[in-house]
């Protein structure tokens, strides 16, 4: 069984967190080095970020990381390269996140192939359609046991969530609020009525929060609904300070609170 | 149906789609769901026309340049898009979006801009509307097309700086989606050219396509003939040159020349000429010919023209490109350079530089004494003096 539906399967009812970070930033080499640290301090999956030169979909810190991870050198195929040894040194599951043209360079069936060797369990591409999905690369993705991650926003229609539930395979990624990423949640009547109304659709896949989720009331907000939440820009913000890798078990802590794990 | 028109599922051969996140879905379904509808009503049809001939002066006028017609040893024929209300083909599709946007209940108006052309041609229908207007220029844009930046603010818009990535056009564009991203309701983006998610290129290319419709007019009365033997465009996402082709495409006598920015050659390392340095890929929205590394970063083009300073073309140019329908060819700085003060001593028009590559052309060709040629002159060059005189040291 692919590890994200073990995940959930196993710590259904328990408050998960996901964290975000672009592959090859800060520093070309971090990638392994802080997945190893995020598991240690008690994340339950990750997602690493191949970086793309047009992120339309991301507010200015992840675009700031994605820029400098290129200029770094980072790309799909030194990623790949990398993540070799993913698997000797983390257990959680690990999703990849990035942009279509990328992955339509490297090949899909390629990509797919990558992902089942170095153990990447499912991939979060923003701007690949469901129409193209399931036409064209469905079945690629089903070979080589990868869940393909798709996006809801408060305006997506229930029909359409519907079909995206029947579609995917590891979550649904419920997108806080009409926003690129980085801009802070605020808990308001309309976003608990958006999460308040998903939730009552009882669909088939766990629902997990991304966009705005910096802090542990945003956390304890979007988790009353939701079963896992991500953070992303709040913590590729972190890796600016020179002891990142020191800080992280505090830095999960205050998202998680103690109760963690 | 034309076989070179776009498909029910928003597609030219292999080229179009809609690649957006889900977070721009509800605006592009809502576009894809009405565009058709409301371009075919009829109060937009006559309100449409009407701006078009009073407030953009159309029809505009096919000129029988006589002088260039001698050099050249054919009948030239200019498609004088420059005469058009601010100065080129854009306000065509930024009247027909407007009206668009008003019939969709729409409040504020974002796009995006090279060259400033659109981005002027946005601000005047804006302020024609009374409707709030933002731009987005690349940084870079900002000080090279000052005069144009003048324009927009004294229109009223709210011109914005691009400051992600290269500080340019395709900069500016991913700034225009991501606010789009951020205000999902009653904001409408008037994208510039043939570019964009489906339905975009298409409507776009309807907008435009009065060039040809007219063009077919013309050479009729002035020839006997509605259709010439060449057509000849530049291009930077393709929409004046789609403009131009667009009711010559069935006729398959009719030669479709689109002339791409070589820059400074297209081997150089700065070029725009998409069809030949670039690949296959996905660009703000669509499925296309991109300029790009084998990893799939988009690459910056160069153009001594902000206006074709783009590193893709539109779908619907990539499927021509790739079924040999139209011909893709280079123009570098130099010749197009050349060309422009070549009309300008022979014909008394300054061309906008991005009309100079499609002039530039025809020093290239050989033609008959009865050849039909058509060049759409898609803008004028009063943008581009300070250009024109840097390069000429006037
Ligand atoms: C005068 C003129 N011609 C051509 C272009 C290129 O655009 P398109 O290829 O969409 O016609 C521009 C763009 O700014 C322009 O200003």
């Amino acid at each position: 069984m692919n590890r994200i539906k073990q995940l959930f399967n196993n710590k259904a009812g328990k408050k998960m967190l996901s964290i975000y970070f672009t592959a090859g930033y800060p520093r070309i080499d971090s990638t392994i080095e802080l997945a190893k640290t995020l598991e240690t301090a008690g994340v339950d999956f990750l997602e690493i970020g191949f970086p793309y030169s047009d992120p339309v979909a991301d507010g200015p810190v992840i675009q700031h990381s994605s820029e400098e991870a290129l200029k770094n050198g980072m790309s799909l195929d030194l990623l790949f390269q990398q993540l070799k040894e993913l698997r000797q040194h983390v257990q959680i599951p690990v999703l990849l996140m990035g942009y279509v043209n990328p992955m339509l360079q490297y090949g899909v069936e390629r990509f797919c192939k990558s992902c089942a060797e170095v153990g990447v369990d499912g991939v979060i591409v923003p701007d690949l359609p469901m129409y193209e999905y399931e036409e064209l690369y469905q079945d690629v993705f089903r070979k080589y046991n990868i869940s393909n991650i798709f996006l809801i926003t408060p305006q997506t229609s229930e029909a359409r969530i519907r079909k995206i539930d029947e579609l995917s395979t590891g979550f649904i990624y419920m997108v806080s609020s009409f926003a690129t990423t980085g801009k802070n949640l605020t808990v308001s009547e309309q976003t608990t009525a958006y999460f308040e109304r998903i939730k009552a659709l009882n669909l088939h896949n766990p629902l997990v929060v991304g966009f705005g989720i910096a802090d542990q009331a945003s956390f304890d907000h979007a988790l009353t609904y939701a079963d896992a939440a991500i953070v992303g820009s709040a913590f590729v913000r972190l890796l600016d300070q020179e002891d990142y890798l020191e800080q992280i078990p505090s830095f999960v802590e205050r998202i998680k609170g103690s109760v963690a794990v | 149906m034309s076989n070179y028109q776009v498909n029910e599922k928003g597609y030219y051969g292999d080229f179009g789609g809609a690649y957006i996140p889900e977070m721009m879905f509800p605006n592009i379904e809502e576009l894809r769901l009405r565009y058709m509808e409301i371009i075919n009503e009829d109060s937009f049809k006559k309100e449409f026309e009407q701006l078009l001939r009073d407030y953009v002066g159309r029809p505009s006028p096919l000129y029988l340049a006589k002088r260039f017609s001698e050099k050249y040893g054919a009948n030239i024929f200019l498609k004088r898009e420059d005469l058009n209300h601010t100065g080129a083909h854009k306000v065509n599709n930024t009247i027909g979006q407007i009206l668009l946007a008003k019939r969709l209940g729409k409040k504020r108006i974002i796009a995006e801009t090279g060259a400033g052309q659109h981005g002027v041609a946005t601000a005047t229908v804006c302020a024609l509307m009374g409707i709030k207007c933002v731009v987005y220029m690349g940084e870079i844009d900002i000080q090279r097309q000052a005069p144009n930046v003048a324009r927009m603010k004294m229109m009223g818009a709210e011109v914005r700086p691009a400051s992600s990535g290269s500080k340019t056009l395709k900069d500016a564009t991913n700034e225009a989606m991501r606010d789009w991203i951020n205000n999902p309701v009653d904001t409408h983006y008037i994208i510039g050219s043939v570019v964009g998610p489906h339905p975009y290129p298409d409507m776009v290319a309807r907008f435009q396509s009065v060039i040809s419709a007219e063009t077919r007019k013309q050479l009729l009365e002035k020839t006997g003939r509605e259709t010439p033997d060449y057509a000849i465009a530049c291009v930077g996402g393709g929409s004046n040159a789609i403009g131009m082709f667009y009711h010559f495409l069935d006729d398959e006598a009719v030669q479709l020349i689109a002339a791409e920015a070589a820059g400074k050659g297209v081997d150089s390392g700065h070029s725009a000429a998409t069809s030949v340095l670039g690949q296959e890929g996905v660009l703000h929205g669509s499925r296309t010919i991109l300029m790009q590394t084998t990893d799939g970063q988009v690459i910056e083009p160069y153009s001594i023209s902000a206006g074709l300073d783009y590193p893709g073309i539109g779908p619907q140019h990539a499927f021509l490109h790739k079924i040999g329908r139209a011909k893709y060819v280079s123009i570098t700085d130099d010749e197009a350079m050349q060309a422009g003060l070549l009309l300008t001593r022979m014909e008394g028009i300054i061309p906008a530089v991005e009309s100079a590559h499609a002039l530039a052309q025809l020093e290239k060709m050989s033609f008959k004494p009865s050849d039909n040629v058509v060049v759409c002159l898609s803008g004028r060059g009063d943008k581009d003096l300070d250009n024109y005189m840097k390069y000429f040291n006037f």
